[in-house]
Protein backbone atom coordinates (compact mmCIF):
# COMPACT_ATOMS: atom_id res chain seq x y z
CA UNK A 1 0.00 0.00 0.00
CA UNK A 2 1.23 3.45 -0.89
CA UNK A 3 1.66 5.39 2.38
CA UNK A 4 -0.72 8.27 2.98
CA UNK A 5 -0.77 9.19 6.67
CA UNK A 6 2.96 8.64 7.01
CA UNK A 7 3.96 9.90 3.55
CA UNK A 8 5.59 13.07 4.89
CA UNK A 9 7.23 11.68 8.00
CA UNK A 10 10.69 11.21 6.53
CA UNK A 11 10.72 14.47 4.59
CA UNK A 12 12.90 17.22 5.96
CA UNK A 13 10.96 19.99 7.74
CA UNK A 14 7.76 18.04 7.06
CA UNK A 15 6.00 20.05 9.76
CA UNK A 16 6.19 23.34 7.85
CA UNK A 17 3.41 24.77 5.68
CA UNK A 18 5.83 25.20 2.81
CA UNK A 19 6.75 21.51 2.64
CA UNK A 20 3.18 20.32 3.30
CA UNK A 21 1.78 22.44 0.46
CA UNK A 22 4.57 21.45 -1.90
CA UNK A 23 3.62 17.83 -1.30
CA UNK A 24 -0.01 18.45 -2.22
CA UNK A 25 -1.30 19.70 1.11
CA UNK A 26 -4.37 21.96 1.35
CA UNK A 27 -5.61 20.90 -2.11
CA UNK A 28 -8.31 18.95 -0.27
CA UNK A 29 -9.35 22.06 1.66
CA UNK A 30 -9.61 24.08 -1.55
CA UNK A 31 -11.73 21.32 -3.04
CA UNK A 32 -13.88 21.07 0.10
CA UNK A 33 -14.66 24.77 0.12
CA UNK A 34 -16.20 24.31 -3.37
CA UNK A 35 -18.39 21.48 -2.11
CA UNK A 36 -21.58 21.68 -0.07
CA UNK A 37 -21.18 20.75 3.61
CA UNK A 38 -23.67 17.89 3.19
CA UNK A 39 -21.67 16.45 0.30
CA UNK A 40 -18.57 16.30 2.52
CA UNK A 41 -20.40 14.54 5.37
CA UNK A 42 -21.76 12.10 2.81
CA UNK A 43 -18.29 11.46 1.41
CA UNK A 44 -16.93 10.72 4.89
CA UNK A 45 -19.87 8.37 5.59
CA UNK A 46 -19.25 6.45 2.38
CA UNK A 47 -15.52 6.18 3.08
CA UNK A 48 -16.23 3.83 6.05
CA UNK A 49 -13.86 5.88 8.19
CA UNK A 50 -14.18 4.74 11.79
CA UNK A 51 -12.91 6.53 14.89
CA UNK A 52 -9.22 5.85 15.43
CA UNK A 53 -9.22 6.59 19.17
CA UNK A 54 -10.28 3.07 20.09
CA UNK A 55 -14.06 2.83 19.89
CA UNK A 56 -14.29 2.53 16.10
CA UNK A 57 -17.55 4.43 15.75
CA UNK A 58 -18.32 5.49 12.14
CA UNK A 59 -17.10 9.09 11.85
CA UNK A 60 -19.67 10.29 9.31
CA UNK A 61 -22.50 8.98 11.48
CA UNK A 62 -21.05 10.73 14.54
CA UNK A 63 -20.90 13.96 12.55
CA UNK A 64 -24.53 13.62 11.49
CA UNK A 65 -25.66 13.60 15.16
CA UNK A 66 -24.64 17.27 15.40
CA UNK A 67 -27.65 19.59 14.96
CA UNK A 68 -27.51 21.49 11.68
CA UNK A 69 -29.15 24.59 13.09
CA UNK A 70 -27.96 25.86 16.44
CA UNK A 71 -28.56 29.12 18.31
CA UNK A 72 -25.29 28.62 20.18
CA UNK A 73 -21.83 27.98 18.74
CA UNK A 74 -20.81 24.41 17.82
CA UNK A 75 -17.34 23.10 18.57
CA UNK A 76 -14.90 20.58 17.15
CA UNK A 77 -12.62 19.09 19.78
CA UNK A 78 -9.66 16.98 18.76
CA UNK A 79 -8.78 14.25 21.21
CA UNK A 80 -4.98 14.30 21.21
CA UNK A 81 -4.72 12.94 24.74
CA UNK A 82 -2.91 9.82 23.55
CA UNK A 83 -2.12 7.79 26.67
CA UNK A 84 -3.28 4.19 26.36
CA UNK A 85 -0.15 2.13 27.10
CA UNK A 86 1.11 0.65 23.83
CA UNK A 87 -0.13 3.58 21.76
CA UNK A 88 2.25 5.96 20.00
CA UNK A 89 0.83 7.24 16.72
CA UNK A 90 -0.98 10.57 17.21
CA UNK A 91 2.16 12.02 18.74
CA UNK A 92 3.98 11.55 15.43
CA UNK A 93 1.17 13.06 13.35
CA UNK A 94 1.39 16.20 15.48
CA UNK A 95 5.17 16.33 15.57
CA UNK A 96 5.87 15.41 11.96
CA UNK A 97 2.73 16.31 9.97
CA UNK A 98 0.68 18.84 11.99
CA UNK A 99 -0.78 20.46 8.88
CA UNK A 100 -2.53 17.21 7.92
CA UNK A 101 -4.47 17.40 11.19
CA UNK A 102 -5.15 21.15 10.82
CA UNK A 103 -6.38 20.72 7.24
CA UNK A 104 -8.75 18.02 8.46
CA UNK A 105 -10.00 20.33 11.22
CA UNK A 106 -10.83 23.14 8.82
CA UNK A 107 -12.58 20.77 6.39
CA UNK A 108 -14.61 19.24 9.24
CA UNK A 109 -15.42 22.77 10.45
CA UNK A 110 -16.74 23.73 7.00
CA UNK A 111 -18.72 20.49 6.73
CA UNK A 112 -20.33 20.90 10.15
CA UNK A 113 -20.77 24.68 10.40
CA UNK A 114 -18.20 24.93 13.19
CA UNK A 115 -16.04 28.02 13.67
CA UNK A 116 -13.81 26.94 16.56
CA UNK A 117 -11.62 23.87 17.07
CA UNK A 118 -9.78 23.01 20.26
CA UNK A 119 -6.98 20.48 20.01
CA UNK A 120 -6.68 18.84 23.43
CA UNK A 121 -3.12 17.53 23.49
CA UNK A 122 -1.41 15.60 26.26
CA UNK A 123 0.59 17.96 28.44
CA UNK A 124 3.70 15.79 28.13
CA UNK A 125 3.78 16.24 24.33
CA UNK A 126 5.46 19.60 24.31
CA UNK A 127 7.09 19.20 20.91
CA UNK A 128 3.74 18.30 19.32
CA UNK A 129 2.06 21.28 20.94
CA UNK A 130 4.83 23.63 19.79
CA UNK A 131 4.70 22.30 16.20
CA UNK A 132 0.90 22.73 16.13
CA UNK A 133 1.13 26.29 17.49
CA UNK A 134 3.71 27.11 14.86
CA UNK A 135 1.61 25.58 12.08
CA UNK A 136 -1.48 27.53 13.23
CA UNK A 137 0.60 30.71 13.17
CA UNK A 138 1.71 29.96 9.60
CA UNK A 139 -1.88 29.44 8.49
CA UNK A 140 -3.12 32.66 10.10
CA UNK A 141 -0.32 34.64 8.51
CA UNK A 142 -1.36 33.37 5.06
CA UNK A 143 -5.10 33.89 5.52
CA UNK A 144 -5.77 30.16 5.53
CA UNK A 145 -7.18 30.27 9.03
CA UNK A 146 -9.12 33.05 10.75
CA UNK A 147 -11.87 35.41 9.63
CA UNK A 148 -11.87 34.40 5.95
CA UNK A 149 -10.36 31.01 5.14
CA UNK A 150 -8.74 31.21 1.67
CA UNK A 151 -11.13 34.03 0.73
CA UNK A 152 -14.15 31.74 1.00
CA UNK A 153 -15.95 33.81 3.62
CA UNK A 154 -15.79 30.85 6.03
CA UNK A 155 -14.27 31.71 9.40
CA UNK A 156 -12.44 29.19 11.56
CA UNK A 157 -10.10 29.35 14.54
CA UNK A 158 -7.99 26.55 16.01
CA UNK A 159 -6.58 26.61 19.55
CA UNK A 160 -4.21 24.19 21.25
CA UNK A 161 -5.21 23.23 24.80
CA UNK A 162 -2.71 21.22 26.83
CA UNK A 163 -3.85 18.51 29.20
CA UNK A 164 -2.02 18.24 32.51
CA UNK A 165 -1.44 14.56 33.12
CA UNK A 166 -4.59 12.46 33.47
CA UNK A 167 -5.26 9.37 31.34
CA UNK A 168 -8.98 9.71 31.99
CA UNK A 169 -9.09 12.83 29.80
CA UNK A 170 -8.91 10.53 26.79
CA UNK A 171 -12.57 9.78 27.60
CA UNK A 172 -14.44 12.42 25.66
CA UNK A 173 -16.61 13.86 28.43
CA UNK A 174 -13.68 14.00 30.88
CA UNK A 175 -11.75 15.77 28.14
CA UNK A 176 -14.58 18.29 27.82
CA UNK A 177 -14.53 18.89 31.59
CA UNK A 178 -10.77 19.49 31.46
CA UNK A 179 -11.21 21.87 28.54
CA UNK A 180 -13.69 23.80 30.65
CA UNK A 181 -11.08 24.18 33.40
CA UNK A 182 -12.27 21.41 35.71
CA UNK A 183 -10.96 18.12 37.05
CA UNK A 184 -11.34 15.48 34.33
CA UNK A 185 -14.25 13.49 35.67
CA UNK A 186 -16.50 11.91 33.02
CA UNK A 187 -20.10 13.00 32.62
CA UNK A 188 -23.15 10.79 32.48
CA UNK A 189 -24.43 10.21 28.94
CA UNK A 190 -26.95 11.14 27.66
CA UNK A 191 -26.86 13.94 26.87
CA UNK A 192 -24.13 13.12 24.36
CA UNK A 193 -21.56 15.78 23.42
CA UNK A 194 -23.24 16.23 20.03
CA UNK A 195 -26.14 17.79 21.95
CA UNK A 196 -24.49 19.17 25.12
CA UNK A 197 -20.72 19.25 24.86
CA UNK A 198 -18.11 21.84 25.72
CA UNK A 199 -19.47 25.10 27.22
CA UNK A 200 -22.95 23.55 27.03
CA UNK A 201 -22.82 23.63 23.21
CA UNK A 202 -23.07 20.91 20.53
CA UNK A 203 -19.63 19.34 20.15
CA UNK A 204 -17.93 16.73 18.01
CA UNK A 205 -14.95 15.00 19.61
CA UNK A 206 -12.68 13.18 17.14
CA UNK A 207 -9.28 11.51 17.47
CA UNK A 208 -6.19 13.01 15.79
CA UNK A 209 -5.71 10.18 13.31
CA UNK A 210 -9.42 10.19 12.43
CA UNK A 211 -9.36 13.83 11.40
CA UNK A 212 -5.98 13.42 9.70
CA UNK A 213 -7.71 10.93 7.35
CA UNK A 214 -10.24 13.53 6.16
CA UNK A 215 -8.01 15.38 3.64
CA UNK A 216 -7.16 12.04 2.01
CA UNK A 217 -10.84 11.08 1.72
CA UNK A 218 -11.50 14.31 -0.19
CA UNK A 219 -8.33 14.02 -2.26
CA UNK A 220 -8.86 10.46 -3.39
CA UNK A 221 -12.56 9.95 -2.87
CA UNK A 222 -14.62 7.77 -0.56
CA UNK A 223 -14.43 4.77 -2.92
CA UNK A 224 -10.65 4.71 -2.87
CA UNK A 225 -10.54 5.11 0.90
CA UNK A 226 -13.02 2.34 1.65
CA UNK A 227 -11.33 0.04 -0.87
CA UNK A 228 -8.07 0.16 1.11
CA UNK A 229 -9.52 -1.48 4.22
CA UNK A 230 -11.53 -4.55 5.08
CA UNK A 231 -15.32 -4.76 5.15
CA UNK A 232 -16.80 -1.71 6.97
CA UNK A 233 -13.31 -0.65 8.10
CA UNK A 234 -12.13 1.94 5.63
CA UNK A 235 -8.72 3.32 4.94
CA UNK A 236 -5.12 3.08 5.98
CA UNK A 237 -4.51 2.64 9.71
CA UNK A 238 -1.60 3.53 11.91
CA UNK A 239 -0.67 0.49 13.97
CA UNK A 240 2.11 0.24 16.48
CA UNK A 241 4.18 -2.58 17.86
CA UNK A 242 6.20 -2.65 21.08
CA UNK A 243 7.98 -5.29 23.14
CA UNK A 244 10.89 -7.58 22.24
CA UNK A 245 10.37 -7.67 18.49
CA UNK A 246 13.05 -6.87 15.92
CA UNK A 247 11.39 -3.71 14.54
CA UNK A 248 9.23 -1.98 17.14
CA UNK A 249 7.57 1.15 15.79
CA UNK A 250 4.60 2.80 14.10
CA UNK A 251 3.46 1.52 10.70
CA UNK A 252 0.77 2.42 8.20
CA UNK A 253 -1.16 -0.63 6.98
CA UNK A 254 -4.46 -1.30 5.23
CA UNK A 255 -7.13 -1.85 7.93
CA UNK A 256 -7.68 -5.57 8.39
CA UNK A 257 -4.24 -7.08 7.74
CA UNK A 258 -3.41 -10.23 9.67
CA UNK A 259 -2.07 -9.70 13.19
CA UNK A 260 0.39 -12.56 12.71
CA UNK A 261 1.70 -11.01 9.51
CA UNK A 262 2.07 -7.65 11.25
CA UNK A 263 4.11 -9.16 14.08
CA UNK A 264 6.25 -11.47 11.93
CA UNK A 265 6.73 -9.76 8.57
CA UNK A 266 10.20 -8.20 8.08
CA UNK A 267 8.35 -5.20 6.66
CA UNK A 268 6.70 -4.61 10.06
CA UNK A 269 7.51 -6.12 13.48
CA UNK A 270 10.04 -8.60 12.10
CA UNK A 271 9.30 -11.30 14.67
CA UNK A 272 10.90 -11.81 18.07
CA UNK A 273 14.49 -10.85 18.82
CA UNK A 274 17.00 -13.68 19.28
CA UNK A 275 16.66 -15.71 22.45
CA UNK A 276 13.02 -15.12 23.31
CA UNK A 277 9.77 -16.59 22.08
CA UNK A 278 6.27 -15.17 21.82
CA UNK A 279 4.08 -15.70 24.88
CA UNK A 280 1.05 -13.47 24.35
CA UNK A 281 -0.12 -10.41 22.42
CA UNK A 282 -2.21 -7.47 23.59
CA UNK A 283 -3.62 -6.30 20.25
CA UNK A 284 -4.79 -2.73 20.77
CA UNK A 285 -3.50 -0.98 23.87
CA UNK A 286 -3.32 -2.22 27.47
CA UNK A 287 -7.07 -2.42 28.04
CA UNK A 288 -7.52 -5.21 25.47
CA UNK A 289 -7.64 -8.88 26.53
CA UNK A 290 -4.52 -10.79 25.47
CA UNK A 291 -4.31 -13.34 22.67
CA UNK A 292 -2.24 -16.53 22.66
CA UNK A 293 0.31 -17.31 19.91
CA UNK A 294 -2.26 -19.71 18.42
CA UNK A 295 -4.85 -16.93 18.07
CA UNK A 296 -3.02 -14.47 15.84
CA UNK A 297 -4.54 -15.37 12.47
CA UNK A 298 -7.07 -12.58 12.73
CA UNK A 299 -7.51 -9.36 10.78
CA UNK A 300 -6.60 -6.09 12.49
CA UNK A 301 -9.92 -4.30 12.43
CA UNK A 302 -12.67 -3.51 14.91
CA UNK A 303 -15.01 -6.34 13.91
CA UNK A 304 -12.53 -9.22 13.48
CA UNK A 305 -10.81 -8.52 16.82
CA UNK A 306 -14.16 -8.54 18.60
CA UNK A 307 -14.92 -11.92 17.06
CA UNK A 308 -11.89 -13.45 18.80
CA UNK A 309 -12.81 -11.96 22.16
CA UNK A 310 -10.45 -9.01 22.16
CA UNK A 311 -10.47 -5.49 20.75
CA UNK A 312 -8.64 -3.52 18.06
CA UNK A 313 -8.61 -0.43 20.31
CA UNK A 314 -5.90 1.99 19.25
CA UNK A 315 -4.01 -0.56 17.16
CA UNK A 316 -1.19 -0.53 19.71
CA UNK A 317 0.13 -4.12 19.63
CA UNK A 318 2.06 -5.05 22.77
CA UNK A 319 4.09 -8.22 22.34
CA UNK A 320 4.74 -10.18 25.53
CA UNK A 321 7.80 -12.43 25.35
CA UNK A 322 8.66 -15.65 27.14
CA UNK A 323 10.73 -13.90 29.84
CA UNK A 324 7.73 -12.00 31.20
CA UNK A 325 5.65 -12.90 34.24
CA UNK A 326 1.94 -12.61 33.46
CA UNK A 327 0.96 -12.08 37.10
CA UNK A 328 3.34 -9.14 37.36
CA UNK A 329 2.06 -7.64 34.11
CA UNK A 330 -1.52 -8.03 35.32
CA UNK A 331 -0.58 -6.27 38.57
CA UNK A 332 1.20 -3.49 36.69
CA UNK A 333 -1.85 -3.05 34.45
CA UNK A 334 -4.19 -2.89 37.44
CA UNK A 335 -1.97 -0.32 39.17
CA UNK A 336 -2.06 1.85 36.04
CA UNK A 337 -5.85 1.97 36.01
CA UNK A 338 -6.01 2.44 39.78
CA UNK A 339 -3.67 5.42 39.49
CA UNK A 340 -5.72 6.86 36.63
CA UNK A 341 -9.19 6.27 38.11
CA UNK A 342 -10.80 9.68 38.59
CA UNK A 343 -12.35 8.50 41.85
CA UNK A 344 -15.89 9.39 40.94
CA UNK A 345 -17.51 5.92 40.90
CA UNK A 346 -17.02 3.48 43.77
CA UNK A 347 -16.70 0.23 41.73
CA UNK A 348 -13.78 1.67 39.74
CA UNK A 349 -12.11 3.69 42.50
CA UNK A 350 -12.16 0.79 44.98
CA UNK A 351 -12.17 -2.12 42.55
CA UNK A 352 -9.03 -1.16 40.64
CA UNK A 353 -7.07 -0.77 43.89
CA UNK A 354 -8.45 -3.97 45.36
CA UNK A 355 -7.51 -5.97 42.27
CA UNK A 356 -4.05 -4.39 42.20
CA UNK A 357 -3.41 -5.28 45.87
CA UNK A 358 -4.56 -8.90 45.42
CA UNK A 359 -2.32 -9.27 42.36
CA UNK A 360 0.60 -7.78 44.33
CA UNK A 361 0.05 -10.41 47.04
CA UNK A 362 -0.03 -13.26 44.51
CA UNK A 363 3.10 -11.93 42.83
CA UNK A 364 4.86 -11.66 46.22
CA UNK A 365 4.03 -15.30 47.01
CA UNK A 366 1.36 -14.48 49.56
CA UNK A 367 -1.70 -15.26 47.43
CA UNK A 368 -4.50 -17.68 48.27
CA UNK A 369 -6.12 -20.07 45.85
CA UNK A 370 -9.51 -18.42 46.41
CA UNK A 371 -8.06 -15.07 45.34
CA UNK A 372 -8.29 -16.12 41.69
CA UNK A 373 -12.05 -16.42 41.79
CA UNK A 374 -12.26 -13.31 43.95
CA UNK A 375 -10.45 -11.38 41.21
CA UNK A 376 -12.98 -12.56 38.64
CA UNK A 377 -15.81 -11.69 40.98
CA UNK A 378 -14.52 -8.13 41.49
CA UNK A 379 -14.07 -7.70 37.72
CA UNK A 380 -17.66 -8.88 37.15
CA UNK A 381 -18.94 -6.37 39.67
CA UNK A 382 -17.00 -3.47 38.17
CA UNK A 383 -17.96 -3.93 34.55
CA UNK A 384 -20.80 -1.79 33.32
CA UNK A 385 -21.32 -0.34 36.80
CA UNK A 386 -19.67 3.02 36.29
CA UNK A 387 -20.10 6.30 34.39
CA UNK A 388 -17.21 5.65 31.99
CA UNK A 389 -15.38 2.50 30.84
CA UNK A 390 -12.12 3.00 32.79
CA UNK A 391 -13.05 0.28 35.27
CA UNK A 392 -13.94 -2.03 32.37
CA UNK A 393 -10.57 -1.19 30.82
CA UNK A 394 -8.89 -2.80 33.83
CA UNK A 395 -11.34 -5.67 34.25
CA UNK A 396 -11.05 -6.86 30.63
CA UNK A 397 -7.27 -7.42 30.47
CA UNK A 398 -7.07 -8.83 34.03
CA UNK A 399 -9.83 -11.33 33.27
CA UNK A 400 -8.12 -12.13 29.97
CA UNK A 401 -4.80 -12.89 31.69
CA UNK A 402 -6.56 -15.06 34.30
CA UNK A 403 -8.49 -16.97 31.68
CA UNK A 404 -5.54 -17.70 29.42
CA UNK A 405 -2.75 -18.06 32.00
CA UNK A 406 -4.60 -19.41 35.04
CA UNK A 407 -1.95 -22.07 35.65
CA UNK A 408 0.69 -19.34 36.03
CA UNK A 409 -1.38 -17.64 38.75
CA UNK A 410 -1.99 -20.99 40.45
CA UNK A 411 1.72 -21.80 40.40
CA UNK A 412 2.52 -18.49 42.14
CA UNK A 413 0.04 -19.40 44.87
CA UNK A 414 1.11 -23.05 45.23
CA UNK A 415 4.87 -22.37 45.17
CA UNK A 416 4.50 -19.18 47.23
CA UNK A 417 6.89 -17.37 44.91
CA UNK A 418 7.29 -15.77 41.48
CA UNK A 419 9.57 -17.88 39.26
CA UNK A 420 10.77 -14.89 37.20
CA UNK A 421 13.71 -12.60 38.03
CA UNK A 422 12.91 -9.16 39.44
CA UNK A 423 12.58 -6.19 37.07
CA UNK B 1 -6.49 9.00 42.15
CA UNK B 2 -3.83 10.49 44.40
CA UNK B 3 -4.06 12.52 47.55
CA UNK B 4 -1.32 14.76 48.77
CA UNK B 5 -0.76 17.51 51.25
CA UNK B 6 -0.22 21.04 50.07
CA UNK B 7 2.19 23.34 51.88
CA UNK B 8 0.44 26.17 53.69
CA UNK B 9 1.85 29.64 53.34
CA UNK B 10 -0.53 32.43 52.64
CA UNK B 11 1.64 35.34 53.64
CA UNK B 12 3.49 35.80 50.36
CA UNK B 13 1.71 37.74 47.66
CA UNK B 14 1.81 36.86 43.99
CA UNK B 15 1.24 38.77 40.78
CA UNK B 16 2.12 38.64 37.07
CA UNK B 17 4.80 40.87 35.60
CA UNK B 18 4.01 42.70 32.33
CA UNK B 19 5.26 39.93 30.06
CA UNK B 20 3.36 37.23 31.92
CA UNK B 21 0.25 39.40 31.96
CA UNK B 22 0.41 39.69 28.16
CA UNK B 23 0.60 35.91 27.85
CA UNK B 24 -2.28 35.58 30.32
CA UNK B 25 -4.39 37.93 28.20
CA UNK B 26 -3.59 35.84 25.11
CA UNK B 27 -4.80 32.73 26.96
CA UNK B 28 -8.05 34.48 27.95
CA UNK B 29 -8.71 35.43 24.31
CA UNK B 30 -8.94 31.74 23.34
CA UNK B 31 -11.95 30.81 25.48
CA UNK B 32 -15.55 31.97 25.82
CA UNK B 33 -15.33 32.12 29.62
CA UNK B 34 -12.74 32.72 32.35
CA UNK B 35 -12.81 29.27 33.91
CA UNK B 36 -11.63 27.48 30.76
CA UNK B 37 -8.38 29.44 31.06
CA UNK B 38 -7.50 27.65 34.32
CA UNK B 39 -5.30 24.80 33.01
CA UNK B 40 -3.24 27.01 30.66
CA UNK B 41 -2.96 29.64 33.42
CA UNK B 42 -1.59 27.06 35.85
CA UNK B 43 0.95 25.94 33.22
CA UNK B 44 1.92 29.60 32.74
CA UNK B 45 2.49 30.08 36.48
CA UNK B 46 4.48 26.86 36.69
CA UNK B 47 6.65 27.91 33.77
CA UNK B 48 7.32 31.36 35.24
CA UNK B 49 7.58 30.46 38.94
CA UNK B 50 8.67 26.82 38.86
CA UNK B 51 5.70 25.52 40.87
CA UNK B 52 2.20 26.36 42.05
CA UNK B 53 2.52 28.02 45.44
CA UNK B 54 -0.56 28.56 47.61
CA UNK B 55 -0.20 32.30 46.97
CA UNK B 56 -0.15 31.74 43.21
CA UNK B 57 -3.22 29.50 43.39
CA UNK B 58 -5.06 32.13 45.39
CA UNK B 59 -4.00 34.80 42.91
CA UNK B 60 -5.21 32.90 39.84
CA UNK B 61 -8.48 32.07 41.60
CA UNK B 62 -9.05 35.81 41.96
CA UNK B 63 -8.13 36.56 38.35
CA UNK B 64 -10.45 33.84 37.00
CA UNK B 65 -13.22 34.61 39.51
CA UNK B 66 -13.18 31.06 40.86
CA UNK B 67 -13.44 29.81 44.45
CA UNK B 68 -9.96 28.92 45.73
CA UNK B 69 -11.17 25.39 46.43
CA UNK B 70 -12.02 24.78 42.76
CA UNK B 71 -8.54 25.88 41.74
CA UNK B 72 -6.94 23.63 44.36
CA UNK B 73 -9.08 20.71 43.18
CA UNK B 74 -7.79 21.13 39.63
CA UNK B 75 -4.18 21.75 40.71
CA UNK B 76 -4.18 18.51 42.72
CA UNK B 77 -6.15 16.36 40.23
CA UNK B 78 -3.53 16.56 37.48
CA UNK B 79 -0.09 15.01 37.89
CA UNK B 80 1.84 17.58 35.85
CA UNK B 81 1.18 20.41 38.28
CA UNK B 82 3.89 20.74 40.93
CA UNK B 83 2.66 21.95 44.30
CA UNK B 84 6.23 21.85 45.58
CA UNK B 85 9.28 23.14 43.68
CA UNK B 86 10.63 20.47 41.31
CA UNK B 87 14.27 20.16 40.34
CA UNK B 88 15.67 22.27 37.48
CA UNK B 89 15.72 19.07 35.50
CA UNK B 90 12.57 17.07 36.17
CA UNK B 91 13.14 13.47 35.08
CA UNK B 92 10.21 11.17 34.39
CA UNK B 93 10.78 7.51 33.60
CA UNK B 94 8.02 5.57 31.90
CA UNK B 95 7.15 2.34 33.74
CA UNK B 96 3.87 1.46 32.01
CA UNK B 97 3.29 -1.97 30.52
CA UNK B 98 5.38 -1.97 27.36
CA UNK B 99 8.23 -0.03 29.03
CA UNK B 100 8.30 -2.15 32.19
CA UNK B 101 8.99 -5.21 30.01
CA UNK B 102 11.88 -3.39 28.33
CA UNK B 103 13.77 -2.25 31.41
CA UNK B 104 11.81 0.81 32.55
CA UNK B 105 12.24 -0.09 36.22
CA UNK B 106 15.93 -0.77 35.65
CA UNK B 107 16.30 2.79 34.40
CA UNK B 108 14.31 4.18 37.32
CA UNK B 109 16.34 2.25 39.91
CA UNK B 110 19.60 3.23 38.21
CA UNK B 111 18.61 6.90 38.42
CA UNK B 112 17.53 6.51 42.06
CA UNK B 113 20.97 5.13 42.91
CA UNK B 114 22.85 7.62 40.79
CA UNK B 115 21.01 10.67 42.16
CA UNK B 116 20.66 9.32 45.71
CA UNK B 117 16.92 10.05 45.79
CA UNK B 118 13.74 8.04 45.42
CA UNK B 119 11.09 8.61 42.78
CA UNK B 120 9.01 11.58 43.94
CA UNK B 121 11.99 13.35 45.53
CA UNK B 122 14.28 16.27 44.67
CA UNK B 123 18.08 16.35 45.07
CA UNK B 124 19.24 18.68 47.90
CA UNK B 125 20.80 21.08 45.35
CA UNK B 126 17.45 21.17 43.49
CA UNK B 127 19.19 20.23 40.26
CA UNK B 128 17.20 17.04 39.67
CA UNK B 129 13.81 15.67 40.60
CA UNK B 130 12.76 12.15 39.70
CA UNK B 131 9.40 10.52 39.09
CA UNK B 132 7.98 7.40 37.51
CA UNK B 133 5.48 8.23 34.79
CA UNK B 134 2.62 6.41 33.17
CA UNK B 135 2.77 5.85 29.41
CA UNK B 136 4.66 8.63 27.62
CA UNK B 137 3.62 7.40 24.15
CA UNK B 138 7.06 6.20 23.14
CA UNK B 139 6.45 2.46 23.61
CA UNK B 140 8.37 1.43 20.49
CA UNK B 141 11.50 3.16 21.75
CA UNK B 142 11.60 1.80 25.29
CA UNK B 143 13.05 2.29 27.78
CA UNK B 144 12.64 6.04 27.81
CA UNK B 145 12.56 9.11 30.00
CA UNK B 146 11.47 12.69 29.61
CA UNK B 147 13.58 15.49 31.09
CA UNK B 148 11.55 18.70 31.11
CA UNK B 149 10.29 18.78 27.50
CA UNK B 150 12.87 16.45 25.91
CA UNK B 151 12.38 12.74 25.24
CA UNK B 152 15.37 10.40 25.57
CA UNK B 153 14.66 6.97 24.09
CA UNK B 154 16.39 3.56 23.77
CA UNK B 155 18.15 4.24 27.08
CA UNK B 156 21.18 2.38 28.37
CA UNK B 157 22.99 3.10 31.64
CA UNK B 158 25.88 4.58 29.63
CA UNK B 159 23.46 6.84 27.74
CA UNK B 160 21.90 8.02 31.01
CA UNK B 161 25.34 8.92 32.40
CA UNK B 162 26.13 10.87 29.25
CA UNK B 163 22.76 12.67 29.17
CA UNK B 164 22.92 13.72 32.81
CA UNK B 165 26.53 14.87 32.49
CA UNK B 166 25.44 17.18 29.68
CA UNK B 167 22.91 19.04 31.84
CA UNK B 168 23.98 22.13 33.76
Amino acid sequence: MEPVLTSNWKVERSYTLDVYERRGGYAALRKALQMSPDAIVDEVKRSNLRGRGGAGFPTGVKWSFLPKQSDVPKYLVINADEGEPGTFKDRYIMELDPHRLLEGCIIAGWALGIHTTYIFIRGEMKLGAARLEMAIHELRAKGMLGANVLGSGFRHQIHVHRGAGAYICGEETALIEALEGKAGQPRLKPPFPAVVGVFGCPTVVNNVETIACVPTILDRGAEWFSSVGSDKNGGPKLVQISGRVKNPGTYEVPSGISLREFIESPQYGGGMIEGVTLKAVIPGGSSCPSLLPSELDVGMDFDQMRNVGSMFGTGGVIVIDSTQCIVRLAARTAHFYHHESCGQCTPCREGTGWVARILDEIEAGRGRQEDLDLLLNICDNMEGATICPLGDAMAMPVRGFLKKFRSEFEAHVADRRCPYPAW
Amino acid sequence: MTTESVPQDTAASYSFDAGTEARFQDILSRYPNLRAALLPSLFLIQEVSGYLSPAALEYIAGRLELPAGKVLQVATFYTMFHKKPAGRHHIEVCTSVPCCMMGGYGVLHYLENKLGIKAGEVTPDRKFSLASAECLAGCGHAPLMQINSEYYEHLTFEAIDRILAGLD
